[in-house]
């Protein structure tokens, strides 16, 4: 009785133990502000948004087995709806946004109007990014499409999305995005006080995001989620619609990218649609694939390691930084293809053995 | 409810044609209620295509399916499941990843649908099923680990468990005993006719051994078509079932 009860007691521990670091990276990071100065305090606020996304991406990829190198698209989307709000903050009746008097825009377009509203545009937020992620999960879903050429057509849609923002300069502001935000809600946009407090409601939704995602993945649902990754035809022939499941999960993912980039954007203080093309879109799979894919927290670490790498490498070596990034992302994918949770595992292992 | 001797499965004129190769060709078939049936034929005589096109895998050229009574011929794969037919396929598929206990519990869980799924707690009857399969197939005390440490034996087990945790009304077998050694070919006949006691069973096999052991009637598939049905006995003295098929193991 007690070889059989010991495994599962062990199981349990193991999965505790992640439980517990993620409560104490989550406090340690909501102190932040106590402890940091206001620029790091600032990078480590979009560093934590990046990684409301990561945990987004982890859902669809590290347990539905979906790879989709389209996050950038909807957390460029949720990004423009925020920087569109913070346009509008400020202007005097009647007065349009810098680059729309630049462009030659004499009245403000339809799709800015709501941008007026700071509840409309937290609702925008919510919906259009999940909607638009789920609609298209649908149905390129429902054509049986999948696998790799899932992943090609996300490709695809980052293209044409980044593509589509450059051209529509009139609403969009071109290439050079959205920036030189002043106000929000009448509070001076770089003031220390306001900037920390868009940095905790990054650390709460985070917080939320990750509760979330830890939740469902231990649910019925997360058991067919890797049931969706290892047969989904077998799936099918249970009685179950694996559509249906992947199409809320990716619409899932496409919430907790829109928030990512909401929330990213008035640390970042600019939104360009450089940022939600190809390159970045990849880049966000190899944060989760670094972390260690399928452990929710790996997502999250792995953001931060990759993103802190990025800062410091990119500025001291900028033509280097992306050779090294793919190299980091081959190694990874074969010789850790757990990431870096497998080998925090491993560590841990050989530690009690070590100690047994 | 589907008593003895009434029809569970009918299947008319059925024709599916692969690159202009006839796989059925206008195959009619009936399926009686608790009678263990046995479908046998040479290769490429239609058997698994025939499964396929039952389950709403194979898209039929023309033809019917009626299940239940019901016209299931253009329903989906898995509204059909649904409706109460488990299908255990020929190359043994489990959820390698998922525990052998979270194995059962996809296929156990009566609703199928998104929000169950999310609210995600087990119904007693469910846990009980999981239980059960757990005993019937003797895998108990592998229910925490995942199916893919489990030999091909266990796996093809666990897959009948599977099929079996869905409650079906009409269970589908292809292969069952395929790569398995006597001693479960023996256990294996001995879980399937205590499953056919309960409800419809059908199974696609090679194995004349198994099948003279099981079968309840056999049905002889040949060219798309059924050839023969009957006792045991009847179809294995019957001369075009020999020409075709058992003639290369009998002369």
């Amino acid at each position: 009785m007690d070889a059989l009860a010991a495994p599962v007691s062990a199981v349990h521990a193991k999965r505790r133990m992640p439980l517990l670091l993620a409560a104490l990276v989550l406090i340690g990071a909501a102190a932040a502000p106590l402890y940091l100065h206001q620029t790091p305090l600032n990078l480590l606020g979009q560093f934590l948004a990046l990684g409301i996304l990561a945990v987004g991406l982890d859902l669809i990829w590290g347990y539905a087995g979906i790879l989709s190198l389209g996050q950038g698209v909807f957390f460029g989307i949720g990004g423009y709806l925020m920087a569109m709000y913070l346009k509008m903050q400020g202007l005097q009746p009647g007065q349009l946004p810098n680059f729309m008097t630049w462009s030659g825009v004499t009245s403000l377009p339809l799709i800015w109007h709501p941008f007026e509203s700071f509840p409309l545009t937290l609702i925008l937020v919510l919906t259009v990014p999940a909607l638009l992620a789920y609609l298209f999960a649908a149905l390129v879903f429902r054509s049986r499409i999948r696998g790799v050429y899932f992943a090609i057509i996300t490709q695809a849609l980052a293209v044409a999305v980044s593509t589509l923002f450059v051209n529509q300069q009139q609403f969009t502001g071109g290439s050079s995005g959205l920036t030189g935000f002043k106000t929000i809600l009448g509070y001076s946009f770089y003031a220390r006080a306001t900037q920390t407090a868009f940095y905790e409601v990054t650390v709460a939704v985070l917080a939320a995001v990750f509760a979330l995602a830890w939740y469902l993945t231990r649910s019925h649902f997360g058991v067919l989620l890797r049931a969706v990754r290892d047969g989904e035809n077998r799936l099918r022939f249970l009685g179950y619609n694996p559509t249906v499941y992947k199409a809320f999960v990716f619409g899932l993912a496409g919430l907790c990218a829109g928030l990512a980039g909401a929330l990213y954007v008035p640390q970042n203080g600019i939104i360009a649609p450089g940022m939600l093309g190809m390159v970045p879109s990849i880049e966000m799979v190899i944060w989760v694939a670094v972390g260690g894919r399928g452990t929710i927290i790996g997502a999250l670490v792995g953001t931060l390691v990759v993103s802190y790498a990025k800062y410091y490498l990119s500025s001291a070596y900028p033509d280097f930084w992306l050779f090294l990034i793919g190299t980091l992302f081959i190694v990874v994918v074969l010789f850790f293809p757990r990431g870096l949770m497998g080998l925090a595992e491993l560590a841990g292992r050989a530690v009690r053995r070590a100690t047994s | 409810m589907i008593r003895a001797g009434e029809s569970v499965l009918e299947v008319s004129d059925l024709v599916v044609e692969f690159d202009g190769f006839r796989a059925l060709d206008r195959l009619s078939f009936v399926l009686y209620a608790d009678v263990l049936t046995v479908v046998i034929g040479p290769n490429g005589a239609g058997k698994t295509t025939f499964l396929d096109v039952i389950t709403g895998r194979t898209r039929a050229g023309s033809g019917s399916v009626r299940f239940l009574g019901r016209d299931t011929t253009d329903l989906s794969d898995y509204r059909i499941a649904r409706l109460g037919m488990a299908r255990k396929f020929q190359a043994p598929s489990v959820f390698p990843d998922l525990t052998v206990r979270d194995n059962l519990r996809v296929a156990a869980t009566p609703a199928k649908g998104l929000w169950t799924a999310l609210r995600g707690r087990l119904a007693p009857r469910t846990r009980e099923t999981i239980e059960h399969s757990l005993d019937i197939t003797g895998l108990g005390p592998l229910a925490s680990s995942p199916a893919l440490v489990l030999s091909h034996g266990q796996r093809q087990w666990l897959e009948i468990g599977m099929a079996l945790a869905m409650q079906p009304r009409l269970l589908l077998l292809d292969e069952p005993v395929a790569g398995m050694t006597p001693d479960e070919v023996e256990r294996t006949a001995e879980l399937l006719q205590e499953i056919a006691r309960r409800r419809s069973v059908l199974v696609v096999e090679h194995d004349m051994g198994f099948v003279r052991r099981i079968a309840q009637r056999v049905c002889v598939f040949h060219q798309g078509r059924q050839l023969v049905e009957g006792s045991f006995e009847r179809v294995s003295g019957d001369r075009r079932v020999r020409e075709v098929y058992l003639g290369v193991e009998t002369p």
